[in-house]
């Protein structure tokens, strides 16, 4: 349970991305990133997870900042959610991203957290959070996928084992922008599609992303081949203010007048990684967002769901905003 | 003609609060001060059998350890201050104390345990089962008189309910009135519904802080508290020591709700530090701590059999209630709901059976309207399902049913002051519009749809028999002493105003003393149970009126004549006859204290406290004593009353709702302070809204372990959640055994705003009634897709 008392460690704050390479390749898995705060201090308070050396990125102004790159976009892994939400440059491109860091949290929380820190933010599967040794924990069970289990939160496709989501709303909206991820350490760069950045259980359970502990994400970067889609982005939440999401849908649609001509249809909170519902897609490319078509859509979406004991709604939930994402009944706001 | 009552003004602990100056009992620091930390039972219920403290206590700069053999051991089932048999998860065993948090923690991880888990459950049904877990060793039940028992209901008990019925076998307790069966006979309408209201925690924004230290014989305690003079008999019986031995300062409250109405055993254990490192010591729990030591609501398991004539009227009501009661001595929630049935729905004939049940979950306490918000929330949506089977308006079936001035309480069927429920529905049914709003329930657009909603609520809200306590200065100045307590409601400043009013005072010649024992403060009623507006507008009335008549005797004494031939006016006392016969208030004052007796404090009135007496003595010489005890008739209980009126606008395909607007109206008496009632009925609004469809108490059944431990776990609703914009009103008509015409209202007004979400949320889903409190929208997505809910039926501390 929350202790609510940092134990002691040692607080690097590099002014630079090679300092603070250079920190994590030394102190390796003993060392923590510290961008905004608001996921690191939970677990540094609670004491269920521990660290020697803390590298605040803080103070690294390289890692700031929204810039045209390439024909993208390129957004500094320490940009906060206000400064997205808020970006001209984002809104009129990429307003699919600009609507999902609007869902974070709360005003406060978007204001000092980042997008890299949304991105690569633990689940909250609250079993996990408690600090029960689980499966993710290095234990040798799933407190959360027992018959009696209250897993109301919990995955309803692709459980290994372990059955935590993914707790993020942006995490969606990069997969459906097809965005890449930009990670370097003393070794180098490597960039990385965002499909392929977050980490099922099945490979391994025990971290949400596919950094090593001497990696950083540095930027993620937003292709051209999205910019001004049609896009749509919905939470469902219990609260609209400090809370994770129950389902969030996050799709982008490139029209070729009233066609779709490609489709990225995301949920998140239904699996640890942001699911492509591949089957909704293959449903729409080709044909017009018409009300039939958006039901074959959301009707297609939740096949191979299991459902634990406390979590069937979200099979409901995923057709519901699959269907309402390709109708695009809520677009996006405009810039 | 009031001068000052009725009137907005601007309490004296508002600049504190909004500057920041406003001292909260982890605000205090004295030389030396250490802290100190807990360490918590990480089981439901475990036997502590050995505690290896040696690696914690040699670290450097820890204090001390306190242990459960350095404190009082509490009787029975009441809450213990530290254990070696911890009965929830989070229950302190014992606690370190160094010379910073930090180190303090540290030496809490280094202790080892060994610790034996024991037989623990958290659901009160499963417990009552033949051969089911009980809570405590010496039983899993709470009976009145007889304390705890071990109950086991039978087989054919279970059986006998029916699919999905709460069963009942051997009461805890029960009382009825008038003739059931033949109510049931004359009814055409019988509904039978079984139903859950879950548990909800406080979530006070100030965990429980408290620091004390010893000076002078004296022990000095800082406390988070909603009382004060209260309050101070119980904390120094935690601490073991006589109450004029203690002194304890509570001026301000980070919100309590009810779980701090009173002294609690966490407020003892820096005391018993303090006394035993020989230094100042506070302590504060973490905001998880706060969630499993700072009490909960008690949750119901219960089934209502109504039944109703053709007309709407309630003939008959059957009533039964399992209370989740955690692990402790609990609160007496299923009691007082079953009497707010008796009064709202006044059924000709009732019965209820109840019986209260332990868990190894959170100790259980009062929280804002106990016992009767849950019973709103249970009820209300079955009025309406009523309503739509006999053809009536909701508003209409709940003014057919609703109480009188004549209309009687409870088993005793008691006499009751006032009742303006019925003017209070017709009052909003008129300003919301709530026909127009009705015939707009149900328009759909696309998958959202309009729905509308009321709901009634009640509590008890006045106490009478404490002491008030003025004083004129030798400067003319009025002090007010007041030992209510601060809650934050700002009613302790409001019913200090009517000392001012008897004496027609200038407010701003006015000084209100409270917060700190040390500052003479009579004995008074805990800031609780919304009785402060009735029972301390009477204290000062009583004490106001007191200095009165000594004013009036001094000038007749000085000036020659009766003291009925004198009137008071500008802070003077005169005589009718010839005003310019004059005494200021100061020279009154500076009479007195030459006079002395009676009139300077010198002698006491018999019938006063104890501590109202040590209060006086205090300050006798020093002005005009007014003290008197409240002596004034009371015929019946003082109901406070409400309703409350909604429109929503909910979302089928995501399960989510908005509130367009929202209108809750009080029958608190005549409106004591405007701005402080349109707060209270907002705030208690946002509160309902949580516990009507929001707010997650959560516990593992395998483990026993709570799963909202966090406010965004708890999930109260946050400020996007509920409408920028609520209106308010008042029936405004005076509380004939009051003096200045009020009555408390802050409870009801949660339970109405509750009520009517959940009716609301029920007429969006064209009369489905999830019998559950709270909706969740995973609740109701399943029922707009005719998927069946994922909790079993009665199961508990699911959502």
């Amino acid at each position: 349970m929350m202790k609510d008392m940092m134990a002691g460690f040692e607080l690097f704050q590099p002014a630079d991305v090679e300092t603070a390479l250079e920190l994590l390749d030394r102190h390796g898995a003993a060392s923590w990133r510290l961008a905004g705060g608001y996921d690191s201090l939970d677990w540094l308070k609670n004491r269920s997870k521990q660290t020697r050396a803390v590298v605040d990125l803080e103070r690294i102004a390289e890692l700031r900042g929204i810039r045209e790159s390439g024909g993208g976009v390129e957004i500094g892994a320490l940009t906060t959610l206000t400064e997205i939400e808020t970006s001209q440059l984002i809104r009129e491109r990429y307003g699919l991203l600009a609507d999902a860091a609007r869902k974070v949290a709360s005003p406060q929380i978007r204001n000092a957290g980042s997008i890299g820190g949304n991105l690569c933010q633990d689940t909250r599967c609250w079993y996990y959070r408690y600090g029960v040794k689980c499966y993710r924990a290095g234990g040798n069970t799933c407190y959360a996928a027992a018959p009696e289990a209250m897993n109301r939160e919990h995955a309803i496709f692709e459980a290994s084992r372990c059955v935590a989501v993914t707790p993020s709303d942006c995490a969606p909206a990069v997969v459906a922008l097809d965005a890449e991820m930009v990670v370097r350490s003393r070794a180098g760069e490597r960039v990385i599609r965002a499909a392929d950045f977050f980490m099922p259980p099945s490979i391994d359970i025990r971290r949400m992303t596919v950094l090593e502990p001497e990696e950083l994400l540095v930027a993620v970067r937003l292709p051209a081949a999205w910019a001004g889609a049609s896009f749509y982005f919905e939470k469902v939440a219990d609260r609209n203010v400090w809370d994770f999401p129950l389902v969030n849908v996050a799709a982008a649609f490139r029209m070729d007048g009233a066609t779709v001509a490609d489709a990225r249809i995301v949920c998140g909170a239904v699996q640890c990684t942001p699911r492509r519902m591949a089957a909704a897609e293959r449903l729409v490319v080709g044909r017009p967002r018409t009300e039939q078509v958006a039901e074959s859509a959301g009707a297609a979406s939740a096949a191979g769901a299991e459902p634990l004991a406390f979590n069937a709604y979200k099979v409901s939930l995923v057709e519901n905003l699959v269907r309402r994402a390709v109708r695009g009944a809520q677009t996006s706001e405009p810039a | 003609m009031a001068e000052l009552l009725g009137k907005d003004f601007t309490p004296p602990d508002i600049v504190g609060k909004v500057t920041g100056r406003a001292k909260y009992a982890e605000d205090f620091r004295r030389d030396g001060m250490v802290f100190c930390r807990l360490l918590t039972s990480p089981m439901p219920h475990a036997r502590v059998r050995n505690v290896d403290a040696r690696a914690a206590l040699a670290m450097p700069g820890v204090v001390g350890i306190l242990l459960p053999e350095d404190v009082p051991e509490q009787e029975g089932v009441a809450n213990n201050i530290l254990t070696y048999e911890p009965h929830f998860v989070g229950e302190p065993i014992l606690a370190i104390a160094a010379v910073d948090e930090t180190t303090a923690h540290n030496a809490i991880a280094a202790v080892r345990l060994d610790i034996e888990p024991l037989e623990f459950c958290v659901d009160p049904l499963e417990s009552l089962r033949p051969g089911g877990p009980n809570a405590r060793a010496g039983g899993n039940a709470l009976i009145p008189q007889e304390g705890l028992q071990e109950v086991k209901w039978t087989e054919e008990d279970f059986a006998a309910a029916g699919e999905g019925q709460l069963p009942m076998g051997r009461p805890g307790e029960e009382w009825s009135y008038g003739d059931l069966d033949a109510g049931f006979a004359a009814s055409t309408l019988v509904l039978d519904e079984s139903f859950v209201t879950a548990s909800t925690s406080h979530h006070s924004m100030e965990p429980r802080t408290a620091m004390a230290y010893w000076e002078g014989g004296k022990c000095y305690l800082h406390a988070s508290c909603q009382s004060q003079s209260n309050a101070l008999p119980g904390a120094a019986r935690l601490i073991g020591i006589a109450p004029e031995d203690l002194v304890f300062i509570a001026e301000y409250c980070g919100g309590g709700f009810g779980s701090k109405g009173g002294a609690y055993p966490l407020m003892a254990i820096p005391a018993h530090m303090s006394r035993k490192v020989g230094r100042p010591v506070l302590m504060r729990v973490s905001r998880a701590e706060e969630y499993v030591l700072g009490s909960a609501r008690p949750g119901f398991q219960g089934r209502i059999r109504l039944g109703f004539r053709p007309d709407g009227r309630i003939a008959a009501c059957d009533l039964s209630i399992i209370q989740e009661n955690g692990p402790n001595s609990g609160f007496g929630d299923l009691g007082a709901a079953a009497s707010a049935v008796s009064l709202v729905y006044t059924p000709q004939a009732m019965r209820y059976r109840g019986i209260s049940v332990l868990t190894n979950t959170p100790p259980r306490g009062a929280q804002r309207g106990p016992g009767q918000n849950q019973i709103h929330c249970a009820v209300e949506p079955l009025i309406d399902k009523a309503a739509r089977q006999l053809g009536l308006d909701p508003v209409a079936i709940r003014r057919i049913n609703a109480p009188t001035h004549e209309s009687l309480y409870g088993g005793n069927q008691s006499h009751i002051t006032s009742a303006y429920l019925r003017e209070a529905l017709e009052m909003g049914a008129e300003r919301f519009g709530w026909q127009e709003r009705r015939a707009r329930s149900g328009q759909r657009s696309g998958s959202k749809v309009r729905a509308v909603g009321v709901g009634q609520a009640f509590h008890s809200a006045g106490s009478s028999g404490f002491d008030g306590l003025v004083r004129i200065a030798p400067d003319g100045k009025l002090h007010i002493h007041t030992g209510v307590g601060n809650l934050g409601t700002y009613s302790y400043a409001s019913t200090s105003r009517v000392a001012a009013e008897v004496l027609r005072y200038d407010w701003a010649n006015c000084e209100i003393h409270r917060g700190d024992s040390s500052r003479g403060l009579p004995w008074n009623n805990g800031q609780f149970g919304s009785n402060t507006s009735y029972t301390m507008s009477r204290t000062n009335y009583a004490a106001a009126m007191d200095a009165l008549q000594k004013l009036k005797a001094i000038a007749a004494r000085e000036l020659g004549g009766n003291a009925n031939d004198y009137d008071v006016r500008d802070e003077a006392v005169f005589s009718r006859a010839n005003p310019s016969r004059r005494l200021t208030y100061a020279q009154a004052a500076r009479t007195a204290i030459q006079l002395g007796g009676r009139y300077s404090g010198m002698e006491t009135p018999q019938d006063i406290n104890p501590m109202t007496r040590r209060a006086v003595e205090s300050i006798a010489g020093t002005g005009l004593i007014g003290v008197a005890r409240d002596n004034l008739p009371q015929d019946g209980m003082v109901p406070a009353l409400a309703a409350g009126f909604i429109e929503i606008e909910l979302d089928v395909e995501t399960g989510l709702y908005e509130i367009l607007d929202y209108l809750g109206v009080a029958d608190c008496g005549l409106v004591m302070h405007p701005t402080s009632l349109a707060t209270q009925v907002r705030g208690g609004a946002v509160m309902g809204f949580g516990m009507a469809a929001a707010e997650r108490h959560v516990y593992d059944p395998r483990w026993g372990l709570p799963g909202a431990v966090g406010l965004h776990q708890a999930k109260p609703p946050s400020y996007l959640d509920v409408p920028s914009e609520m209106d308010w009103a008042a029936v405004d008509q005076a509380e004939p055994n009051n003096p200045v015409g009020v009555k408390g209202i802050g409870e009801p007004l949660m339970g109405c705003a509750a009520a009517a979400l959940l009716c609301a949320l029920s007429d969006a889903l064209g009369g489905h009634y999830f019998n559950r409190t709270p909706i969740v929208a995973d609740m109701i997505v399943n029922a707009a897709n005719g998927r069946p809910q994922a909790h079993r039926q009665l199961q508990v501390n699911t959502q």
